[in-house]
């Protein structure tokens, strides 16, 4: 094909990534009999999901009987807002339970309740305690679990290795996907019957973030630039409780498990602030005294929950309206306070990698004094648009699932519904694909010419050796995502921040590798990463800046309300001729039997 | 602040050396802030590994200052002022380029891991567990594979040759982990100790010495697998007390 081409490898599915998504995938489509690559960008098992805390929701019932699916399924929509594909948030919560159990039954080992089953515990927006969890990594259990299981399948893994583009046919579908070794630098390419997207989210645009480097979006970016619609980019979950300090850590995670295991939010004056931020929406089901939402820990039946455990966008902009108020902490956020209110040994046994993260890395004791906490980059709700049951892209040969698939949560998702929604969804992919696969007579064709062009195209930043710094780029790129994309949005910020995207287009393309060296060179990396973060970047500001509403991760200073008529509608994304296009369309309608479970609720 | 005086190792599989780089101390730093910075600033093709920088992935695994350490959880202030940081490969494994080292030694030898095999479900298609008969599993679960136990065994960090038929102590973390789990059918302990170099661990420790998760390496995972494989070969009567609790195990070989 070209020199710099001498490794090819064909499969029936070719996964990129390896999250939960993406290994749950492999599993099925392996289990069907197709032959599985998984390609990923690190070493197998560090993906995102391995730092997932608090647990994976499903209404499995084990600690409240009242719970089941319809429950569940209510809790999810209203907490995106009522704006979620409801055909996903109903898949989900009819069969995240028969996939929390099948992960024990590959040996995942839950806490577990008095009587021997799967433990379960409170989190935001969820009506009873649904989390499956262990301890507060549960994202370990998870991705190593799977992660054995498909050890175990003959399953081909490709890691280190970085996708840089998707490759069609004549007839529109994918049927390659070029990358390259991380460690080498040579090129690789993987051709295939079906491809899923696993590649999780894009947190790495904004400068204070949970996500680890590899969240810079290549999926969504992939799947836009092979002419897949993405949806509801707009939406970017910021989790109220980030560590603020010291400055090196800031945006790591403090887990949501803290509020549910009893810790609560205060301001500087001690006031427990969040009782004055509920919203009508959930007046109903939240308690009003801080006695009533104490009681709630032990009495779920004749109490309401606290208003710290609202879902996460009401947290995450109640703290910075307290911030801004000049209530805040000494490092601009506010406290989360467990250690008044829990016994140090609860806390070391509920919440063992909290208390570790904060006296390692902050010299705070969590079982003495109260953490110091603010908004961070966490989620993004946004993404490929896909076929509900069977998570099939816009594009023929190309499925989506994980964070990387939009729709699920509409416009924000609750705390513990991505673990369920990778393992429900990714099951879901690894089937349709292969099944796709199986049912195809001829094998596929790669043009030769598209191949080079990708190739030079991906080798252009050895080119401009004395290029710009491709880190100092990636700064200003999560400088601009971060004050004018950030959680409170306005129509002067979102218009600057389109006309800086256009400068940081130009300035992405003078990007240089540092050396010429193409082993493990960071620089380079860098540099093409940079291409997904820019093209994400502009998906969501576009897409920000048309929706005059807040609703969600969305929260427009100019137009506070949530709008009826944008309630009706999903912006999509889409990447014509090179020009980045974004189009209001009608929210799929609910049907009569599932309306019905919203009768009464408040708008 | 001062400034920070950082040697770290550069090159590749044909060679290399350490450099040194100074660069302004910050508060509250970790190393691989440090790192990071002096990648940023000064040396932008600089190889590291890392992922979640909260001691959860097990990807920043260097040795610093000759001690085996995750680089996110070690913090500067943790160096007298003045001291040189230095920071070097893992030496047990294979050199790629700079910090980073080929790990997939570890990725080979997992997969010989013979998978749990479950028993049935009860009626209520259920599986009933306790937490007391999981606590120890889920201490080795806890596992984020920095594969440091590996890097500091002395049987594989000194004898090269033992790569083939050791398997070294994160592994043997995971055979103790489905040894002991309530739900598994198989046996391994034969495979053990044939073929997995059970039998060559001295009980040294410097393992569990250095595993960020605390996990008891040797306590609780490679003395009682000895203690079982022993059992199972010249005591029948010993190791028939300690199979009332646990399920009848079927023996199961490596596929290679
Ligand atoms: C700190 C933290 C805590 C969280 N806690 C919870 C929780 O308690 N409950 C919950 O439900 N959710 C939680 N979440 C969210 C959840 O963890 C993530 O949304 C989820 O893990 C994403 O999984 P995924 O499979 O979609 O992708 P990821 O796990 O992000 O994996 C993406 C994979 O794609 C690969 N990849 C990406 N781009 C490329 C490319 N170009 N080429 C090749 N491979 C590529 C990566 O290498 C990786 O293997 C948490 C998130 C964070 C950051
Ligand atoms: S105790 Fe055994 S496994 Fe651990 S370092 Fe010593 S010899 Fe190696
Ligand atoms: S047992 Fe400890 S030291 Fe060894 S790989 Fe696991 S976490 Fe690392
Ligand atoms: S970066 Fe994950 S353990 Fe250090």
């Amino acid at each position: 094909m070209t020199d710099e081409l001498n490794e090819i490898h064909s499969h029936d599915v070719v996964i990129i990534g390896a999250g939960g998504a993406g290994l749950r995938a492999a599993i099925e489509a392996r289990s069907l009999g197709a032959s599985v690559a998984v390609v990923c960008k690190s070493l197998f098992g560090k993906a995102h999901t391995v730092m997932a805390e608090g647990g994976m929701a499903a209404a499995m019932g084990n600690v409240w009987k009242e719970d089941n699916w319809r429950v569940h399924f209510r809790d999810t929509m209203r907490g995106g807002k009522m704006l979620n594909n409801y055909r996903m948030a109903e898949l989900h919560a009819k069969e995240a339970p028969d996939r929390v159990y099948e992960l024990e039954e590959w040996g995942a080992l839950f806490d577990r309740t008095k009587d021997g089953l799967i433990l379960q515990r409170d989190f935001g927006g969820h009506k009873y305690a649904r989390l499956a969890h262990v301890g507060d990594r549960t994202g370990l259990e998870l991705i190593r679990t799977l992660q054995q299981k498909a050890t175990s399948m003959d399953i081909d893994v490709y890691m280190e290795c970085k996708i840089v583009k998707l490759l069609k046919d004549s007839s529109g579908a994918v049927v390659g996907a070029l990358g390259f070794w991380r460690n080498s630098g040579e090129f690789v390419l993987f051709k295939g019957k079906s491809f899923i997207l696993a590649s999780g989210g894009i947190g790495k645009s904004w400068k204070f973030t949970s996500n680890s480097w590899e969240s810079t979006g290549d999926g969504h970016a992939l799947a836009a630039t092979a002419g897949a619609d993405l949806i509801d980019m707009e939406f970017v979950q910021f989790h109220p409780t980030g560590m603020v300090w010291p400055l090196s850590v800031r945006g790591l995670l403090v887990t949501e498990g803290v509020r549910g295991d009893g810790g609560v939010l205060r301001n500087s004056l001690d006031k427990r602030f969040m009782f004055n931020y509920i919203p009508e929406m959930f007046a109903a089901e939240t308690a009003d005294t801080e006695e009533e939402g104490d009681r709630w820990y032990e009495d779920k039946s004749n109490n309401r929950r606290p208003p710290e455990l609202l879902p996460r966008d009401e947290v995450a902009r109640s703290i910075n309206s307290e911030v801004k108020a000049g209530r805040g902490s000494p490092h601009g956020g506010v406290f989360l306070d467990i250690a008044s209110r829990r016994s140090p040994e609860y806390i070391k046994r509920r919440l063992p990698s909290m208390y570790h993260q904060f006296k390692a890395l902050a010299d705070v004791d969590i079982t003495a004094t109260a953490m110091e906490v603010g908004p961070t980059c966490h989620y993004v709700m946004g993404g490929v648009r896909v076929d509900a049951d069977t998570a099939a892209s816009t594009v023929d040969g190309l499925f989506a699932a994980g964070e990387v698939a939009g729709g699920m949560h509409g416009s924000n998702r609750l705390g513990g519904n991505s673990l369920s929604d990778l393992v429900v969804f990714g099951k879901r992919a690894g089937e349709y694909a292969a099944k796709r696969a199986l049912g195809m007579t001829k094998d596929v064709e790669v043009d030769q010419a598209e191949v080079r062009l990708a190739v030079e195209e991906a080798l252009a930043p050895f080119n401009r050796s004395q290029g710009d710094n491709p880190f100092k780029v990636q700064q200003e790129i999560q400088d601009t995502m971060q004050n004018l994309v950030g959680i409170i949005r306005n129509q002067q910020e979102l218009e600057q921040a389109h006309s800086e995207i256009e400068k940081l287009k130009e300035r992405v393309k003078q990007a240089g590798a540092s050396t010429t060296s193409r082993r493990f060179n960071s620089a380079w990396h860098t540099a093409l990463d940079l291409v997904s973060m820019i093209t994400v970047s502009e998906a969501v500001a576009k897409a920000a800046l048309l929706r005059k509403e807040s609703r969600g991760g969305h929260t427009r200073e100019d137009f506070p309300k949530a709008d009826p008529e944008f309630g009706k509608i999903n912006h999509v994304v889409r990447i014509i001729n090179g020009e980045m296009s974004v189009k209001p369309e009608p929210l799929p309608q609910m049907t009569p039997d599932l309306a019905e479970i919203f009768k009464d609720d408040v708008k | 602040m001062a400034d920070l005086n950082v040697k770290l190792w550069r090159g590749d599989e044909n060679g290399g050396e350490l450099v040194d780089y100074t660069i302004e101390a910050q508060e509250g730093e970790v190393v691989l802030d440090v790192v990071h910075r002096i990648q940023a600033s000064q040396a932008p093709d600089l190889a590291v590994r890392w992922n979640c920088k909260a001691g959860k992935c097990g990807s920043c695994s260097a040795e610093i200052n000759g001690k085996p350490s995750l680089m996110c959880m070690t913090r500067t202030s943790v160096f007298e002022p003045g001291e040189t940081i230095t920071i070097t490969p893992m030496k047990t494994f294979p050199i790629i380029r700079d910090l980073v080292t080929d790990v997939s030694f570890n990725f080979k030898m997992l997969k010989k891991v013979p998978a749990l095999k479950p028993k049935a479900r009860e009626a209520d298609g259920t599986y009933r567990m306790f937490q007391e008969d999981i606590e120890r599993g889920q201490e080795f679960r806890k596992c984020i594979e920095c594969f440091l136990c590996q890097n500091v065994c002395h049987v594989i960090r000194d004898h090269e040759e033992n790569k083939t038929n050791y398997a070294g102590p994160r592994l043997f973390i995971r055979y103790a982990d489905l040894e002991m789990h309530p739900l598994d059918t198989n046996d391994r302990l034969s495979l053990l100790q044939d073929k997995m170099g059970l039998g060559m661990c001295n009980i040294t420790k410097c393992c569990t010495e250095v595993c960020p998760e605390h996990i008891h390496i040797t306590d609780n995972a490679i003395i009682p697998l000895k203690e079982r494989v022993v059992g199972d070969r010249y005591d029948p009567l010993v190791w028939l007390g300690k199979k009332i609790f646990r399920k009848s195990k079927t023996k199961v070989t490596v596929t290679e």
